[in-house]
């Protein structure tokens, strides 16, 4: 698969990510590249292999239902560009 | 009631939106997004607790700070794999995790937690039963596991919308139903029968108020036997009345839209109760392209036949089992014992007034089931409508509902003075025999005092007595009133009939 520059446009404005119209003929060419090089492992025969998920055998890492965290409001809005009320405040997004 | 039971259902006309230029089939499928009962999150040990002050039942993994990983819970887990088996579907030893990526202020990650290729449950099936008793099975897709995303207030900042995260990351089970439903009224079934499952079985408690159970409609018109239209995707409808609702108005808009010569474009909307419309949501065309990849940081989730058989073992008897046990053991007409088994709160209370009246009468269950069952869809029913209360703070218990039904049967209580006492119950709790001891509406049972009474209003009356004897044999009624008002409605009917007709006769 290929990458043009309009996917690369597309795929930048799905992400947020603002890219100068220079930007997007170089990262075209690096998304080929690296593309490229998983068409080389693709190659690979792996019939019969089944996918590795992990290298130790952990199944049931499940944790039990009980109440262990929560009560930081302030940790949580320390960061926040904006906050109010204990909320984050953020520009306003209705439709 | 019992005549219902030999009524033959009248099948409706199948529903279809009427064009100009003929008629229209509707095409329903709903996503049900129910809330998990859990008292933590999908991934993190956060409360899911409805309400608090904002952002206080967060953890750092539902606000996606840096380096924070997921760790599933397994009660969520369990309460989908029972779910899965109420509603009879396959259970998929083997599911995955997946990342949907969308951008919204209220989705902290950047994308959701949800299963996209491989859920954990597979394709099932429910049957509904529409208001003429047709019945229908509705097939399920699937079953998935996915985290809810925070809430946005729009109305308290004219500039600012506030971000409260306290339901992100609480689970959600996704079920998902196949384009099965063709009307309003099926789509209403369908939903009420699902909660009435998942309530029962307590996997989710099904409070569409607090938004712990609502759907996506999926809506597409065609005409009759044609493939499948273009399909409209309202989301986030919260009751039954307006999924309703906005399926009506959904399918006429499609029709007018075709027979106008347009196309149906396929799209977002949500519905707006107070207008009783549907308007299209999202319009960017690439706001569906949600880039799903596995999720990195789960493993696949694995279960064994141990986990799936204990699951199993745990369900309670389903509505529909419990219906049938009514009918079948109990004696129940189809329409009272739909009636008390559409909830479980209402169920599990009929089941200890049943086993209380029983107790207190000696009798086997299906000899005071019915009494008691009219009863309670009777009398106690009203009352709570009246009241504006549910079974849950009824005000009445079934200890005392039994109590009541046991003085009926004894004749201690006659009908009207049973009637009297349960309003006093409803009113101060009291015990159904302390009140009929203490005001005295205990029904006169005792013969001398009775016929004292018969014979002073036959005397009073000779002049009514001669033209009854005359043959004007409708003034018995005015006797017995006679009598009764001269006991303060407290003689028992049965006694004051015999006692008059021997008197007269």
């Amino acid at each position: 698969m290929a990458v043009d520059h309009e996917m690369v446009a597309r795929v930048a404005r799905l992400a947020r990510l603002r890219l100068a119209p220079a930007e997007v003929a170089p990262l075209a060419a690096e998304l080929n590249r690296i593309l490229g090089w998983i068409d080389q492992l693709q190659a690979v025969d792996t019939e019969g292999v089944a996918p590795l998920e992990t290298v130790i055998p952990i199944t049931r890492a499940w944790r039990e239902d009980v109440v262990t965290e929560g009560d930081c409001q302030a940790d949580l809005l320390a960061n926040a560009p904006a906050a109010a009320h204990g909320f984050f405040a953020v520009p306003k997004v209705i439709e | 009631m019992a005549a219902r039971r030999s009524q033959k259902p009248v099948m409706a006309p199948p529903y279809l939106v009427n064009g100009e230029t003929g008629p229209f089939e509707v095409v329903i499928g709903l996503e049900v997004h129910a809330q998990v009962i859990s008292k933590s999150k999908l991934f993190s040990g956060a409360s899911t607790a409805f309400g608090g002050a904002p952002n206080t039942r967060v953890s750092l993994v539902d606000a996606a700070m840096p380096g924070m990983l997921p760790v599933l819970n397994g009660e969520c887990v369990r309460q989908a794999v029972r779910t899965g088996l109420a509603l009879g579907c396959t259970i998929n030893r083997r599911s995955r995790f997946d990342r949907k990526n969308y951008f919204y202020a209220d989705l902290p990650a950047g994308y959701q937690i949800s299963q996209y290729e491989a859920p954990i449950v597979g394709e099932g099936a429910v049957e509904i039963e529409l208001e003429d008793g047709t019945r229908k099975a509705v097939g399920i897709e699937r079953i998935h596991l996915e985290q809810d995303a925070g809430k946005s207030i729009h109305d308290l900042h004219p500039e600012l919308s506030y971000v409260d995260l306290n339901r992100a990351g609480v689970a959600l089970m996704e079920i998902v139903s196949k384009p099965d439903l063709r009307s309003p009224a099926e789509a209403g079934a369908y939903v009420t029968t699902l909660r009435a499952i998942l309530r029962a079985i307590g996997s989710c408690d099904g409070n569409m108020q607090e938004g712990s159970l609502r759907a996506d409609v999926n809506v597409s018109v065609r005409r009759p036997g044609a493939p499948f239209g273009t399909r409209c995707e309202i989301k986030n409808v919260n009751s039954i009345r307006f999924i309703q609702q906005a399926i009506a108005f959904e399918a006429r808009r499609q029709v007018d839209l075709i027979e106008a010569g347009e196309a149906v474009v396929q799209e977002t909307r949500l519905f707006d109760p107070e207008r009783g419309e549907t308007r299209p949501l999202r319009s960017k065309e690439d706001a569906h392209d949600y880039r799903y990849f596995p999720e990195p940081d789960l493993l696949p989730l694995v279960l064994d036949e141990a986990f799936i058989e204990a699951c199993r073992a745990s369900l309670p008897e389903l509505p529909h089992a419990r219906r049938r046990r009514y009918e079948t053991e109990l004696g129940l007409s189809p329409y009272v014992a739909g009636v008390l088994t559409a909830d479980i709160e209402e169920s599990l209370w009929f089941e200890l007034l049943l086993a209380e009246s029983a107790k207190r009468q000696g009798k086997p269950p299906r000899e005071v089931a019915e009494r008691a069952a009219n009863w309670m869809t009777g009398d106690l029913f009203a009352a709570l409508k009246r009241l504006d209360r549910t079974i849950a703070d009824s005000p009445v218990t079934p200890a005392q509902g039994a109590e009541l039904l046991a003085l009926l049967a004894d004749g201690t209580l006659s009908g009207p003075l049973a009637k009297q006492v349960f309003e006093i119950m409803l009113e101060t709790g009291e015990n159904p025999g302390v009140i009929a001891e203490a005001r005295g509406l205990k029904q006169v049972t005792d013969t001398a005092a009775l016929e004292a009474a018969v014979a002073a209003v036959l005397q009073a009356n000779a002049d009514k007595v001669a033209e009854y004897r005359a043959g004007k044999e409708k003034l018995f009624g005015f006797f017995v009133g006679q009598v009764m008002k001269a006991s303060g409605g407290k003689a028992s009917p049965a006694l004051v009939n015999d006692l008059l007709k021997r008197a007269l006769g």
